[in-house]
């Protein structure tokens, strides 16, 4: 296997670990019960902690898209035209 | 007055939009009245996408939930689903839109009797998303009717209210299908994702900023636990996070994914999403929650003042007493009270029509659930085949009106809050259907009976919550109410906002199962597995799980 084949096989579950790591920081618990330092004066931490995560799951998705792109798929379905005889009926 | 004639104003606009686009269709078939024959552009695909995402639910349920229970709102729906939506759209939306380009699919049904050789299953699997879909055009009808009684300052009641929506919609749906559908969104989502901005601005500039306004509620001991989550449990908190996995499994969603011309519009979709999902949620979470300062809105005083005879009085109070208190401080309308009270009056009006543009995407649904009709049982069963397909479309047409005639009738009735009605049914179902679409694209092995398991599952769950919560009334705020208990744990509890299993959602166990289910029924029916020239047809490299 060349290194390049290597690297593509890998590259999925390198975005599977880093998609867990997100979704775990989801869970906060370290900004619970507190309102402060309050962020540019009047966001609570715990709000602005949520909304930094929103803008960094923007850059982790642009970031693992390479990976997870269906290529194969965007070939196949060129070449074939949609047609409504090819859905199933009874 | 003017505010009314504005948001009427902004109404016949959209209904002109619906009316534009079925002129400018190139045919009248049913590929591009349900699809608009697969040709969405990757702006209008993204504006559209979120628009359809972006209902009632996420401007007036997210203000009104954090108006009751603070900050807590943003964590539990939106930044969550502003990672876990794109996520579906990358890795499953894709795989949909190559599946659907390819083999001419037009709804998930379709696929789903295709990729498992079953007929009537698939039957059992529309009866139930069609069901369970019901409640989101609901949650629409009673947003139209809230902020239009709200905007007109009660000229308009609430039942008239959502019938002019509930008509609206229906018109550019019903003329303009799917591409009426999309651009309508995106008129909308540029509208509010406008005027939002505005609002946050003139809001904040009546309240004497907002620095002074977060000061003021953390002085109050009632209004300081709303800057924290303190109300919330963490296990309640992380159970939110299996509600996004349900926006893929929503017909209208996945349905959604077929329409795009290229994959490759897919791409700015995910990366962008969640700076949308930013833009609308953030601020309606924090205008909720600092409108609990706002006591100079004579409607917002109302409100508060509701609520602490509830949180005070409740559990000595009659259940009508209880009910109609509950009402009176819902927070739905929260977003429109705090304009009324702040913004000038042509600036009200103006930002009133935004409002009404993210509460009336209950199009995209309609549009869905006839697609669906049309597809998975009138064409399903031979009807195409025997009245020919311009039929099919006016099929589809009258299923649009009856559809939103029904929903209209709920929303008359219905007594939840906007957002408890949300999450309890539609969300939590779907989200327990998710295992069918990541089994069909993903696993080889799975079965029309592992299927038709997960299907019956989701529908027994929901009818059980749905069952609770009619039979078991809404406890006081912060009183929980055990259902079932084993020992001295509570396994099942009915609390103020909904059902809990464990101080968990039921979409938790209701989703886990799900997937346990379809796992082991397909295992034990691996003699039903279709054949070889099937699965070629989704896995032709062989590759699954």
């Amino acid at each position: 296997m060349s290194r390049a084949e290597h690297l593509a096989r890998r590259a999925p579950v390198g975005s599977i670990l880093i998609g867990v790591v997100v979704y775990a920081l989801h869970q906060d618990f370290w900004f619970w019960r507190g309102a402060h330092p309050l962020v540019f004066g009047f966001l609570p931490i715990g709000l602005f902690y949520h909304a930094a995560y929103t803008v960094a799951s923007s850059i982790v998705l642009w970031a693992v898209l390479p990976s997870l792109w269906p290529k194969q798929d965007e070939s196949e379905a060129d070449v074939a035209a949609p047609s409504r005889d090819r859905a199933p009926s009874r | 007055m003017i505010p009314t004639a504005v948001v009427f104003g902004y109404l016949a606009v959209v209904l002109a939009i619906g009316l534009l686009a079925r002129r400018s269709a190139r045919q009248q078939d049913a590929e591009d009245y349900f699809l608009a024959g697969r040709s969405l552009g990757p702006v209008v695909f993204l504006l559209s996408l979120f628009g359809t995402n972006m209902t009632a639910f996420s401007i007036l349920g997210a203000s009104g939930h954090a108006f009751a229970n603070g900050i807590v709102t943003y964590g539990l729906m939106a930044s969550s689903s502003a990672f876990v939506i794109p996520l579906t759209i990358l890795v499953i939306g894709t795989r949909l839109w190559a599946l659907g380009k390819r083999h001419g699919f037009m709804t998930p049904v379709q696929m789903f009797r295709d990729r498992w050789e079953c007929g009537h299953i698939g039957t059992c699997i529309f009866v139930v998303q069609a069901v369970l879909l019901v409640p989101y055009i609901v949650i629409a009808v009673m947003g139209g009717g809230t902020t239009l009684e709200a905007v007109s300052g009660g000229l308009v009641p609430f039942w008239l209210g959502g019938a002019v929506v509930s008509l609206v919609v229906m018109g550019y749906v019903f003329f303009g299908g799917m591409r009426g559908t999309a651009w309508v969104n995106t008129f909308q989502t540029v509208l509010f994702l406008t005027f939002g901005a505005i609002a946050v601005s003139v809001i904040s500039a009546g309240m004497g900023g907002f620095t002074h306004a977060v000061q003021v509620m953390l002085q109050s001991p009632s209004t300081a636990p709303l800057l924290t989550r303190e109300r919330v449990s963490p296990l309640y908190f992380f159970s939110y996070t299996f509600i996004p996995l349900s926006s893929i499994a929503f017909p209208h969603i996945a349905i959604f994914c077929f329409t795009a011309r290229r994959l490759e519009h897919f791409r700015k979709t995910v990366i962008l999403y969640p700076i949308c999902m930013l833009a609308v949620w953030l601020p309606s979470v924090f205008l909720g929650v600092v409108a609990n300062v706002a006591t100079d809105v004579p409607a917002i005083a109302t409100k508060i003042e509701a609520r602490a005879t509830l949180a005070t009085a409740g559990p000595t109070l009659q259940i009508e007493e209880r009910d109609r208190l509950r009402s009176q401080a819902s927070g739905d309308d929260v977003i429109v009270r705090l304009l009324e009270g702040y913004a000038p009056l042509w600036l009200a009006s103006l930002l009133g029509a935004s409002v009404m543009a993210a509460v009336m995407a209950s199009d995209s649904q309609i549009l869905a659930l006839s697609t669906m009709f049309t597809e998975d049982v009138f064409a399903f069963y031979g009807g195409t085949r025997r009245f020919g397909a311009s039929v099919q479309v006016q099929t589809g047409r009258i299923f649009v009106i009856v559809l939103t005639v029904v929903a209209y009738l709920i929303a008359l009735g219905a007594p939840q809050s906007i957002f408890d009605l949300a999450t309890q049914y539609a969300f939590a179902g779907y989200s327990a259907l998710a295992p069918l679409l990541v089994a069909a694209i993903f696993w080889k092995g799975s079965t029309k009976w592992g299927a038709f398991a997960t299907t019956l599952w989701t529908a027994l769950a929901v009818l059980a919550v749905a069952l609770i919560q009619a039979v078991v009334p809404a406890p006081p705020p912060g009183v929980a109410v055990p259902i079932v208990s084993i020992g001295s744990v509570d396994v099942v509890t009915r609390a103020a906002s909904g059902t809990t299993v464990l101080g968990m959602l039921p979409v938790v166990p209701m989703t886990i199962v799900s997937a346990l289910l379809m796992v082991a029924v397909s295992r034990l029916t691996s003699a039903s597995c279709p054949g070889r020239a099937t699965l070629a047809k989704y896995f032709p490299g062989g590759q699954s799980f």
